[in-house]
C-alpha cells in the first residue's frame, strides 16, 4: 500500500473525473492522474508513472519503472499489489 | 559471496558497503559504541531485513526501526471503532488488506467480517467511491489509512464524492503525518539517534523541506531514500558521511522520484480536506500532538466520525495495549523484537498480539521472517 507499483498510462477514460487506463504488469485497471497532470490531459498516455491505490502519484521514466517493478518483486511487494488490485475488483461485484 | 545474486548490481553493492565500512572506522564507530541509524518507513525495514542489511553492513552500525508503518501504529482503539462501525446495519466497510489482522480489543476486521459484517477489501477508496455509486441504499464507509503517501487519494476521493453530491460516502479518517513522531523520538531523552533514512514515497508528495527541522534544530543528518538495496547502502553511506564531516543537512539520495518541493496537486488536496488534529493516538507511541489530520468543516458530511459520532467527536479516549506485548519499547528502539518475551511464542504472523507483526513493513514480522533465519555472510 505505501510502496505502490509502476504502470503505464494507456488511454484516458473519463476527463471529467481525471480518470485513465493504466497497464500494471500485464493487468488493466482504471486510475486517477490528477497528480501527474501538468499540461494537458492527453499528455498523460503513454507515460510511466507510480500508482499507489489507485492513484498515479509521480511519473517515472521507464527504465526507472522497471527497476522499481524488479525489486517489488523481490520484495513480494509486486504480487501483494496485484492481488491488492483483484481483491479490489471483486469486492464490487459482491 | 551469499549476497551476489541478491543485488541487481553486486559490484556498486560491494563498493558501497566497503564505503560504509570505511567512515564507520574513520568516526570510529564499533559493535559495543555504534552509529544508531533509524530508518523512518516501514517498506525500507522490510528491504534491510530482506536483503540483510543489518548483517552484511559494518557492525558499527545500528538501525533502529522507525514508525512508518501505518498498520503497525494502528491503536487498538481505532480499530475496535472500526469494527464498531463495520457492525452497524446497513453498512459496508470498506479497507485496505493490510488492515484486516490488526488485533482490536474485541477482535480484528477479519473476525468481523467472519461474524457477519459485510467488510470488503479493496485496493483503493476509488473502489469504495464505486461501491457507494452502486449501492445507493447503503452507508459505505472507507478506513482512510496510512500516511502522507495515501492521504492524497483520500482527499481526491472525498473531492469527487462532494462533486458528485454522494450522500452515502464517507470516510472513517486515521490519516497521520511522519514529521512529528519524529520530532516527538527526537525530544526522548532516552532516545539516542545520530541520524535517519527518510522515506521515499512520503517525500514524493510532500518533498523534503518538512524534515529541515531535524538538520537545523536537532543537529540530526537526514537523507531521504529509495528502497532498492542499493538506494539503502547510499543513503547509509550518506549519513555516515555527514557524521564524519561534522553535518546535518537534508540530503535527496531518491532525487529521480521526489521532487524537492512534492508534488502540489498532491499538497493542495490535502490541504483542502484536511487540517490538523490537536493530537493523534499511535499504538506503542502514546498521544502525539499534531500528528493526525481530520476531515475539514466544509467535507463534513463526508466525516464517518461525525456521521455515526464515534472516535475523536465523543470525547476521552484510554490507550491500551494487548498484555504481555511490548510494540511500544521496539517502537522506540528500547528493545529488539526478540526480546519481547511474546515473539514468536503469542506472536506470530499468523496469530499476532501486537501489531508490529501483522504487516510485512512491521519490525516484529521482519525479524520472524528473514532475522535468524537468514545465514548471511558478514561484512568483512
Ligand atoms: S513480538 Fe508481538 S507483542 Fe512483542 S513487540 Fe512484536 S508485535 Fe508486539
Amino acid at each position: 500500500m505505501c510502496l505502490g507499483i509502476p504502470g503505464q498510462i494507456t488511454a484516458i477514460t473519463d476527463p471529467t473525473r481525471m480518470m485513465a487506463m493504466a497497464e500494471v504488469s500485464g493487468v488493466r485497471r482504471e486510475v486517477n492522474v490528477a497528480p501527474i497532470v501538468t499540461g494537458a490531459l492527453e499528455d498523460v498516455i503513454g507515460k510511466w508513472a507510480l500508482i499507489h491505490v489507485g492513484f498515479a502519484m509521480a511519473e517515472i521514466d521507464e527504465d526507472e519503472a522497471e527497476k522499481t517493478l524488479e525489486a517489488l518483486r523481490h520484495l513480494g511487494e509486486a504480487q501483494e499489489e496485484l492481488e491488492a488490485m483483484a481483491a479490489g475488483a471483486a469486492a464490487l461485484e459482491v | 559471496m551469499k549476497y551476489a545474486d541478491e543485488f541487481r548490481d553486486p559490484i556498486a553493492a560491494r563498493a558501497a558497503l566497503d564505503a560504509i565500512a570505511r567512515v564507520c572506522d574513520q568516526i570510529g564507530a564499533t559493535a559495543e559504541n555504534p552509529v544508531r541509524i533509524m530508518e523512518i518507513c516501514g517498506g525500507h525495514t522490510h528491504a534491510i531485513f530482506r536483503y540483510g542489511l543489518d548483517k552484511l553492513t559494518h557492525p558499527g552500525i545500528e538501525f533502529i526501526h522507525g514508525p512508518g508503518c501505518p498498520v503497525c501504529v494502528l491503536p487498538m482503539s481505532r480499530v475496535d471503532e472500526c469494527v464498531q462501525l463495520a457492525e452497524q446495519p446497513n453498512v459496508i466497510f470498506t479497507t485496505f488488506g493490510d488492515a484486516m489482522r490488526v488485533p482490536g480489543t474485541r477482535k480484528s476486521l477479519l473476525q468481523a467480517k467472519a461474524d457477519g459484517a459485510d467488510i470488503r477489501m479493496v485496493y483503493s477508496p476509488l473502489d469504495a467511491l464505486e461501491l457507494a455509486r452502486r449501492n445507493p441504499d447503503k452507508e459505505v464507509i472507507f478506513f482512510g489509512l496510512g500516511f502522507e503517501t495515501t492521504t492524497p487519494s483520500t482527499a481526491l476521493s472525498i473531492q469527487q464524492a462532494s462533486r458528485e453530491d454522494l450522500t452515502n460516502f464517507t470516510v472513517f479518517c486515521n490519516h497521520i503525518t511522519v514529521p512529528p513522531p519524529i520530532k516527538a523520538l527526537l525530544d526522548d531523552p532516552f532516545m539516542k539517534l545520530d541520524g535517519f533514512v527518510g522515506p521515499g514515497h512520503v517525500s514524493m508528495v510532500i518533498g523534503t523541506h518538512p524534515y529541515d527541522f531535524i538538520a537545523d534544530d536537532y543537529g540530526k543528518p537526514i537523507v531521504v531514500a529509495g528502497f532498492e538495496p542499493l538506494d539503502l547502502l547510499q543513503s547509509v553511506l550518506m549519513v555516515l558521511e555527514q557524521i564524519r564531516d561534522g553535518k546535518a543537512v537534508v540530503q535527496n539520495q531518491y532525487a529521480r522520484v521526489v521532487p524537492e518541493h512534492g508534488n502540489p496537486v498532491s499538497i493542495a488536496a490535502i490541504n483542502v480536506v484536511y487540517e490538523q488534529r490537536p493530537s493523534f493516538e499511535w499504538r506503542g507511541l502514546g498521544e502525539i500532538d499534531h500528528s493526525g489530520l481530520r476531515i475539514r468543516e466544509q467535507y463534513k458530511a463526508f466525516d464517518a466520525e461525525e456521521k455515526f459520532g464515534i472516535g475523536y467527536a465523543t470525547g476521552t479516549r484510554s490507550v491500551q495495549e494487548p498484555e504481555g506485548c511490548e510494540c511500544g519499547a521496539v517502537m522506540t528502539g528500547r528493545m529488539k523484537p526478540t526480546q519481547c518475551p511474546m515473539f514468536g511464542k503469542g506472536c506470530t504472523p499468523e496469530m499476532p498480539l501486537g501489531a508490529l507483526m501483522v504487516s510485512s513493513e512491521g519490525a516484529c514480522a521482519a525479524y520472524y521472517q528473514y532475522g535468524g533465519a537468514r545465514a548471511v555472510e558478514p561484512a568483512e
